[in-house]
């Protein structure tokens, strides 16, 4: 904690410049007053882009310490503290009750606050639909998109499947349920996605719901599962000690990094499921949002400081080690994504049967 | 051979860890980390979890090695400091001390709190050398043992933990299976994991939390403690506690004598950590095998000795033991580790099998520094014990409040909730009718610990196996185990059945004495 209480940095704004030369301006004859008071006159469009936090900004975690969404938390939070990026604290808060529905309620309910942040994963929108617990992200105010996380179809590496059409087939050949796909949690983006694969195939799995990723990875190499749809981050140390085989990746186009990463294969080098024949896309938002009614500087203030968290070194070696897609999007951009996201999980949930009636 | 070669190779590697930790930027770091552990262990709510989870960015500019140096012996100090106010106040610091109150609470009334301390601390470390002796040697093959581990394993062992603990109390057994059924009912509170539907929550936005197992125990244990002293006339049993540094060593003469217990403790605590079941039940486990085969079992819960060993030493070997799948497959065995694992994401490492090829310096740096800091542990408690034991000589007026602050603050740590206060007070005024009505409080907290991983693997084994029973004997390791449970469940029945038959044999009226 100790680098937080250091002065701001060093930036340059019209406000900052202005704020310092204040006390002399107070000390001064009348003659200088005058142009004090015109400097007042400028102060409300400087503060205006200025906005800084003036105490310790909470950053929500709508899930566990430990899993993916908190480790990137505590990632950014390392990342703020280190380059001394904000002037004030930022502290990581897991409010994870009710399949991340109470970090939600919170945000929704912290009107006008610009001291609070949420991190969100996909739950931000099966939550909802699954619960019927009532929020949206409509309640809240998007900020920016940071990035979107992969998903892989993984079998393990004793299994004869070596392509996502041999996979189908083998579980369409085994009969309804024989195939236990595991995941972590239940009616969540593990699950949607196994259900969309059944959708497209005309297959049916038997799903498996588990606590985390690392555990579901583990039940694949102890072959208890036939298949999962982890993360890269959580499968690919046991893919390159050969006891995992990535089929195919869930996002629209091949994850970009070419460098090998197992057995002279790169991420690069693993085919999207719809090339290989499974027309399934899914990625996961991970996104920044806070509370409804901020004003427009607060936000931009936020999504300021994220594009210098983007900027860092730690961030990319991050986002390169989880093989992310590093899409960024704010504004109006980030809102229409949401709003085609919104309507994807809509129509995926109400067709596997997910939806709370 | 290849075994032998191994051993060499790891042997090696253990000496260059030593050498990494010869920086004394480490060992710094080590003593700063358990220090601050015991702290976060005496406060109860404030867990391991959360103490790393909080320093975690710290250590961002650390490089890996020390930063996991440091945040080790944080876990390490946190499972020495949980025992601490077990012992002295009945609360639990940390949930794995919950089974230590059972006797090391008694033990303080009784005015040995600085014996209870001492062999707490002592067993501690004896189940973390244990521990970490088998992390050393056999890393590789324990690591394939826990994948071995699906679902119906795991309730196994869940069901092991529930059959070695109950039916054994001098309570009636209906009351313990009324305490029981009501500490599943308030673990099914909140989001049905398997279905992903919320249960029992009425729509209130408070209950989606659930009920936490350790803002009960915070209320159950620490408030109830409180109003039981209350009503018995303000002031604190076992004031008399003999305090200087001679306990300690008249303990320790003592304590070869539970040998057995303590390595069975450390094979239980061993086997929970790795497969990975946790310091917790561990610690219960532990704690009923000890019960059950213990010679002095009739004194168990009034402040028998062996009862403050045997789970401290499983909680602290599984504690230490979850480290291993963390580190070789990825699977955080308790939650402490889980974010350890989220901190090894954060430096750039990549847990899994090959770490131990490609982060030699860093793995055997963690595992020198398992060595060093838990003895740098172990000095560290022990020279405190005279401290942590006057503390029963504050007038209770003053300890009291204090004691009262305390839980509230720790029952608001866990989820940065007010209602939790409210929570808390509820159950402690339920732990005092619990104790009036010598109900037992055991039952409760283990369903309440245990109920959620039981059901959830339950399900997960029957959706596995499509509704079918038989999948708990599909294989022999889960088959063994089961069968295993059910023998202790119905163990009192069939000893009195045995007694009857050879007392018939022997013609009579003979009375076996129990002791």
């Amino acid at each position: 904690m100790k680098d937080v209480q250091r002065p701001r940095c060093a930036r340059k704004t019209p406000f900052d410049s202005f704020a310092f030369k204040k006390p002399y301006g107070r000390s001064l004859a009348s003659g200088t007053a005058l142009a004090g008071a015109l400097g007042l006159l400028l102060i409300p469009n400087a503060a205006q882009a200025a906005w800084e936090p003036t105490k310790s900004v909470e950053f929500v975690v709508p899930a566990g310490t430990g899993g993916g969404a908190d480790q990137m938390a505590r990632m950014i939070q390392g990342i703020i503290q280190k380059n001394n990026l904000m002037g004030q604290p930022i502290v990581v808060i897991n409010k994870s009750g009710g399949a991340g529905a109470e970090g939600f309620l919170d945000v929704k309910s912290s009107n006008r606050n610009p001291h609070k942040i949420i991190i969100t994963l996909s739950n931000l929108f099966t939550t909802p639909l699954a619960t019927g617990v009532p929020f949206s992200w409509k309640d809240m105010t998007p900020v920016a998109m940071l990035a979107l996380d992969n998903f892989v179809l993984w079998v393990n590496s004793e299994a004869p499947q070596k392509s996502p059409k041999e996979f189908v087939e083998a579980a369409k050949e085994g009969g309804a349920n024989r195939f236990k796909m595991g995941g972590t949690g239940s009616k969540q983006e593990d699950q949607i996605i196994t259900a969309a694969i059944e959708q497209s195939a005309g297959v049916t799995f038997t799903y498996v719901p588990y606590k985390g990723g690392g555990d579901v990875a583990a039940q694949l190499v102890g072959n208890h599962i036939n298949a999962s749809v982890n993360n890269p981050i959580e499968a690919v140390s046991q893919w390159r000690a050969g006891a995992l085989r990535p089929l195919c990746v869930f996002d629209k186009e091949r994850i970009p990094l070419k460098e090998p990463v197992a057995d002279g294969k790169s991420w690069n080098s693993i085919p999207t499921c719809k090339e290989s024949g499974l027309d399934v896309e899914y990625t996961m938002l991970r996104g920044i949002f806070m509370g409804p009614g901020v004003t427009p500087d607060q936000v931009a203030y936020y999504v300021d400081l994220f594009k210098k968290v983007r900027e860092t070194e730690e961030w990319k070696d991050f986002m390169a080690k989880g093989a992310f897609n590093v899409s960024f999007k704010t504004g109006d951009d980030f809102k229409t994504w949401l709003t085609a996201a919104e309507t994807q999980h809509k129509t995926l949930m109400d067709k596997a049967g997910f939806t709370k009636q | 051979m290849p075994e032998r070669e191994g051993n060499l190779e790891a042997l090696g590697s253990l000496i260059q860890g030593f050498g990494v930790l010869a920086d004394p930027m480490n060992i710094a770091y080590m003593f700063i980390g358990i220090t601050l552990g015991v702290l976060i262990g005496v406060l109860p709510g404030l867990g391991g979890a959360n103490g790393v989870a909080i320093l975690l960015p710290l250590t961002f500019s650390m490089s890996p090695t020390s930063a996991i140096i440091m945040l080790s012996c944080i876990y390490w100090g946190a499972l020495f400091g949980g025992a601490i106010t077990s012992v002295l106040f009945n609360i639990p610091g940390e949930p794995w001390s919950v089974a230590t109150t059972f006797d090391g609470h008694p033990m303080a009334q009784k005015g040995h709190a600085g014996e209870a301390l001492t062999a707490a601390f002592t067993s501690s470390f004896f189940g973390a050398f244990v521990a970490v002796l088998l992390i050393t040697f056999l890393a590789p093959v324990i690591a394939g043992f826990a994948l071995r581990f699906g679902p119906a394993e795991f309730f196994a062992v869940q069901l092991l933990t529930f059959c070695s603990f109950v039916g054994m109390g001098s309570e009636s057994p209906f009351k313990v299976l009324c305490a029981m059924m009501l500490g599943f009912a308030l673990a099914a509170v909140g989001l049905d994991s398997v279905t992903g539907e919320l249960r029992m929550t009425f729509g209130s936005v408070e209950l989606l939390r659930g009920f936490d197992f350790l803002i009960a125990v915070i209320g159950l244990f620490g408030i109830g403690e409180i109003l039981l002293t209350m009503e018995e006339g303000l002031a604190f049993k076992g004031k008399s506690a003999k305090i200087n540094a001679k306990v300690v060593w008249e303990t320790w003469k003592s304590l070869p004598r539970y040998w057995m217990t303590a390595i069975r403790g450390s094979i239980v605590g061993c086997w929970m950590g790795i497969t990975p079941g946790g310091a917790t039940p561990a610690s219960f486990m532990s704690y009923g095998l000890a019960k059950r085969f213990s010679k002095n079992r009739q004194n168990f819960g009034n402040g028998e000795m062996e009862g403050v060993v045997a789970p401290e030493t499983a909680a602290h070997a599984a504690g230490t033991s979850a480290l291993l799948p963390m580190l070789t497959l990825g699977i955080p065995g308790s939650p402490t580790a889980a974010v350890l694992l989220g901190g090894l994401l954060i430096w750039g490492l990549q847990p899994g099998p090959l770490l131990f090829v490609e982060q030699k310096e860093f793995v055997w740096g963690l595992i020198a520094s398992m060595y060093l800091g838990n003895i740098a542990g172990l000095i560290v408690v022990l020279t405190t014990v005279p401290v942590f034991a006057s503390i029963l000589r504050i007038p209770f007026s003053i300890i009291a409040p204090v004691i009262v602050v305390i839980c509230a603050v720790g029952a608001y740590t866990v989820h940065n909730a007010f209602l939790d206060i409210v929570m808390m007070l509820v159950f402690g005024v339920v732990g005092y009718v619990f104790k009036k009505l010598s109900y037992p409080l055991a039952p409760l907290v283990l369903a309440l610990v245990l109920g959620d991983m039981a059901e959830s693997s339950f399900r997960q084994a029957m959706l596995v196996s499509q509704g079918d029973l038989a999948i708990f004997w599909s294989n022999p390791l889960v088959g063994s185990i089961v069968t295993l449970a059910l023998v202790m469940l119905f163990w009192p029945v069939f000893s009195a059945l045995l007694r009857k038959r050879q007392s018939r044999q022997d013609g009579g009226t003979q009375v076996i004495p129990v002791k």
